[in-house]
């Protein structure tokens, strides 16, 4: 156990995470070169195709450090995107350090500061790593400033590197193994293992990735899950290589997987503790905070009959990303699915994306929003996240809406444009910090259904990429709330129906027309969409049916050409939803909250 | 003949298809199969007679047959005739049978015509396109307007009582008055049979390059929807039977009875490079190259590339959406019966909205598509 190192890198959105992890891969040349892809660890398409980690990733590297001792190094590789942050403190939780990556050149950003404290409430090792030397704009005296008058850590104690250029690895590894401290843990102790992530194998069935504290498991083992005392037998162990990699067993202080026949995968909890079934563990692992979702939105199949498939796909989805949160529900529009939350609109899309990826389902998404509370007039208290159960003005007596603290850092240039995003979002009580020459950080209290109406692009593309956004949830506080319906040809869609502000409801609902207008494709007789507030409509587009669509030809007994062309098409058209006699494709239900500006 | 249901108006007897893969010149739209280099007729004609000896038993009879292309009037009245007596000597003909050939206007003289006659053809369908000078030149016909005229009269004047033309409306540069001034000239002649065309443009053409280029203008929805609707009235205010999306006749007597077959699932026979064939759930379709389909032929080999089973879902499909290009339309009870797949049950609601807004009208049972549906027939059959 001496010789045993758990790490995470931790760090802001592309400051190099998975570049880094790629370098003490090859340096301890656990791949063959040939075989290696840059953010190697980033292993799902998702990941690839937009360049970021989505999940945490964890990977054995074994280490003949300067010492001439051999270490096992146990890195975990992390999302830096704030709606990924659900990964990184369970991550935490196996670790005894971090790497805390800061880029040369950007310096230090929201994420930074939120991971540092993720890291610090778990009693971690920091080692701050300065990288992208390599960059004509690295500023490393700049970021050392930030490292000692925004972190409060010791400036001198980083180590510079270029994760691109392979500068500084070995310093790295080296500080490893010598600043962060091996796991303790008894292994004679009764077994406790910390449930931080799971997985579906089609093959091998639910595969349990946990961090051992105590004890030992081997297969053969029977272990039993703490919360419900289930219990399975141990068919294999071993830690994660590129693949899975099995070995005889799993002692205190190790990270690996278990595979156990667990045939009911909802007794896969995580952050569940395994222990042995014949020789317990006296009392859980400490586990990990429930995700807080923020933003809601239900879940139906674009076919009713995937009903049972979407139910199957969801739980086993559930094991590999513990941030989503889903209960049964129903719509009158959209019939039997789940009411979802998440911890951000990109969580939500990857959801709705590795859903369809990975279960092959094809499903809607209903209009995201936030939780409201509403005080009725006999003092109830209800939270509604599901606009379709907005429970109508007369009865209530107080409407209340969640408001988050969000913290902009970004180079002062943009701020009076910022300032004015945030006050057109009934932004409040700005404060501004100077951080160092030329950054500042924006404080702005606003109401978080603000912040899924679009703003994260918007703050992107007014502060061209060199903001970094963050917010923190705050209290709910009163609101003037009204409903907007949508009606498509004088049907109301529940699933597209919003809670706004009353100020904002007209040009919502005209804004939430226009889109539909554009995401609907013309069909074959007129469509007509309506945007209603209390039932008295206020906005209202049609979208002008087609009238000519049929080639001329058909001739000759080359039939076959044709059918293909109508199977492509309906093939298309099998991933709109039928509303009523008008198909409505899945982008539209997302694209009433995005804003049409620039 | 009882044209109500798709099934019965040929009797499902099979039609036979020769395609003739030669063009003295290529016209820059066309995506059909054909070579102009003429020198490889005698080895393609070699070649079909051997696939003819080969096919012989696939199909009990035929009661249409149709000699298309390509330009089959490249070829000389002999070898028409030599194609027509193999033809009857390798399988059996009904009669009457429909015997169409496709001539362009510039190929054909009195003589040529009046053997065919002679041979059996009763058909003529001559590729007219257009009475105006401007569109045959951006067509790239090799014959004029007067040609046309000219050959028209001398198909009557060698006896052709069922005469076809087929004309192309929405071509670039051509007005909705130039359009019905070829049409009206050509009803002036009292074809039996009009197919009108929209232009379409096909992959693989030069047509389609210039349009990328973007040296031509698409004709815009709107336009294509008028042209289609004139064309339709147009037509029937002669007279004539709009019967399917293209095609027009003088009554449902003359309309295509091959075509038809092609739109009812009727079993066909297709020869030569290019041809397609279809018996029960199978669809297979010969080489669309002449060398290809000459060497395999020498080594007495069936020149298929390649062949498709149809699922059942598949043959709804096209049993569906070939249904809807015609005025003979989809019977309902015939159609749940044959897919097992009730269209009143399943898209009731859909279908009583299209019929509100005129696209379709249910009428004892069968499903007609209207003017305006027709036009927009591709989307009623995805619904
Ligand atoms: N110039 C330079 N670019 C680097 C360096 N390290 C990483 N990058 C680049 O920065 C971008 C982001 O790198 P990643 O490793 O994917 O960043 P990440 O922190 O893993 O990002 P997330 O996982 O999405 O939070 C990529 O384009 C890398 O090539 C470096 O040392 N120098
Ligand atoms: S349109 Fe007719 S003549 Fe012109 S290339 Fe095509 S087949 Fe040959
Ligand atoms: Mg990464």
């Amino acid at each position: 156990m001496e010789r045993i190192r758990n790490f995470s890198i931790i760090a802001h959105i592309d400051h190099g995470k998975s570049t880094l992890a790629d370098r003490l891969i090859q340096y301890t040349g656990m791949v063959e070169e040939r075989n290696f892809q840059d953010q190697i660890l980033d292993n799902m398409d998702i990941e690839r195709e937009r360049g970021i980690t989505i999940k945490s990733q964890a990977i054995t590297l074994p280490y003949r450090a300067q010492d001439g001792k051999d270490y096992i190094l146990n890195l975990i590789d992390t999302p830096g995107h704030v709606d990924f942050s659900y990964e990184v403190s369970r991550a935490l939780a196996s670790c005894e350090g971090v790497l805390l990556l800061i880029d040369a050149a950007q310096g230090v950003q929201a994420q930074t500061i939120a991971n540092l404290y993720l890291a610090m409430e778990n009693n971690l090792e920091i080692i701050p790593v300065i990288n992208k030397i390599d960059l004509p704009t690295a500023d490393i005296d700049r970021v050392m400033e930030q490292i000692d008058a925004e972190l409060g850590l010791d400036p001198y104690a980083h180590i510079k590197c270029s994760a691109k250029e392979g500068i500084g690895i070995e310093d790295i590894l080296e500080a490893i193994v010598q600043r962060i401290p091996p796991p303790q843990g008894n292994p004679e102790a009764p077994l406790a293992g910390l449930i931080f992530d799971a997985h579906y194998d089609s093959y091998r069935g639910t595969v349990i990735h946990c961090r051992q504290f105590d004890g030992m498991v081997q297969p053969g083992d029977i272990i039993r899950f703490f919360f419900n005392k289930a219990a399975y037998k141990v068919e294999e162990v071993g830690h994660f290589s590129l693949k899975r990699e099995k070995s005889d067993r799993l002692a205190a202080g190790e990270v690996g997987y278990i595979i156990a026949g667990v045939k009911t995968v909802s007794d896969v909890r995580i952050g569940d503790t395994i222990t042995l079934d014949h020789r317990p563990c006296a009392k859980p692992l400490p586990g990990f905070k429930e995700a807080k979702p923020v933003v809601f939105s239900s879940i139906y199949p674009i076919s009713s009959e995937d009903y049972e498939d979407l139910t199957v796909g969801l739980e086993k989805y559930k094991l590999n990303d513990a941030a989503l949160i889903y209960q049964k529900d129903s719509s009158v529009a959209l019939g039997q699915g789940f009411r979802c939350g998440f911890l951000g609109l990109l969580h939500l899309e990857i959801v709705q994306e590795r859903l369809e990826r990975e279960y092959d389902l094809s499903i809607i998404l209903s209009v995201p929003s936030v939780r409201y509370r509403f005080t009725f007039k006999d003092e109830q208290i209800l939270y509604i996240d599901n606009p379709a159960h907005y429970p109508g003005p007369v009865s209530i007596a107080r409407s209340e809406e969640p408001y988050i603290k969000a913290k902009m850092i970004m180079p002062e240039k943009y701020l009076g444009a910022v300032m004015k995003l945030c006050k057109d979002r009934r932004g409040l009580d700005s404060k501004i910090n100077y951080l160092g020459p030329g950054r500042i950080e924006l404080i702005f209290e606003m109401p978080l259904a603000e912040v899924i109406y679009d703003f994260y692009d918007r703050f992107k593309s007014l502060t061209q990429g060199y903001g970094s956004f963050d917010y923190e949830l705050g209290d709910y506080r009163e609101s003037n709330l009204v409903l907007i319906d949508i009606l498509v040809n004088g049907e109301k869609v529940d699933a597209l129906s919003q809670i706004v502000h009353r100020d904002h409801a007209r040009a919502r609902a005209l804004q939430a027309c226009e889109r539909l207008k554009e995401e609907i494709p013309r069909q074959v007789f007129k469509v007509a969409i309506q945007g209603a507030i209390g039932g008295e409509i206020i906005s209202r587009t049609t979208i002008s049916p087609f009238r000519k669509d049929v080639t001329a030809k058909c001739y000759g007994g080359d039939i076959t050409r044709k059918r293909k062309l109508l199977e492509k098409q309906k093939k298309g058209k099998k991933r709109m939803k039928m509303i009523g006699s008008v198909s409505i494709p899945q982008s539209a239900f997302l694209a009433v909250l995005k804003t049409d500006a620039d | 003949m009882n044209l109500r249901t798709p099934d019965s108006c040929s009797g499902k007897v099979p039609g036979l298809y020769i395609h003739i893969p030669f063009c003295r010149t290529k016209c820059p739209y066309c995506a059909f199969y054909s070579e102009t280099d003429l020198s490889f007729i005698p080895d393609f004609l070699r070649a079909l007679f051997k696939e003819m000896d080969m096919a012989r038993n696939q199909f009990d009879r035929f009661d249409t047959v149709y000699i298309g292309g390509g330009t089959p009037s490249v070829f000389t009245s002999y070898q028409i005739e030599e194609i027509v007596k193999r033809i009857r000597h390798n399988f059996a003909l009904a009669s009457p049978a429909e015997i169409t050939l496709e001539a362009n206007p510039a190929d054909i003289n009195i003589s040529f015509l009046e053997r065919l006659r002679d041979t059996g053809v009763n058909r003529l369908n001559l590729g007219i396109q257009s009475f105006d000078r401007k569109t045959l030149i951006f067509l790239g016909r090799r014959h004029s307007s007067a040609q046309a005229v000219s050959a028209i009269e001398i198909s009557r004047k060698a006896g052709f009582t069922n005469l076809g033309f087929d004309l192309i409306y929405g071509v670039p540069g051509q007005d909705m008055k130039a359009w019905l001034d070829t049409l009206s000239r050509g009803v002036a002649f009292a074809p039996e049979h009009l197919s009108c065309y929209q232009l379409t443009v096909e992959a693989n053409t030069p047509l389609i390059t210039r349009y990328q280029k973007g040296e031509l203008p698409f004709l815009p929805e709107g336009l294509q929807y008028d042209f289609f609707i004139k064309t339709s009235e147009q037509l029937e205010d002669a007279r004539y039977t709009h019967y399917e999306v293209s095609n027009f006749s003088r009554g449902i007597k003359y309309a295509s009875r091959h075509n038809q077959k092609y739109w009812n699932h009727t079993p066909y026979l297709g020869l030569g490079p290019s041809a397609h064939s279809f018996s029960g759930n199978r669809r297979w379709w010969n080489h669309r190259n002449l060398e290809d389909y000459i060497n395999e032929l020498s080594l007495k080999n069936a020149p298929i590339q390649a062949a498709e089973t149809l699922s059942p879902k598949q043959l709804r499909l096209e049993a569906l959406f070939l249904a809807l290009r015609t005025s003979a339309g989809v019977h309902l009870k015939d159609f749940s019966e044959k897919f097992q797949y009730d269209l009143l049950l399943e898209k009731g609601e859909t279908l009583a909205r299209l019929q509100e807004e005129g696209h379709i009208t249910i009428r004892d049972g069968i499903l007609y598509p209207t003017r305006s549906g027709l036009a927009i027939a591709d989307s009623l059959a995805l619904i």
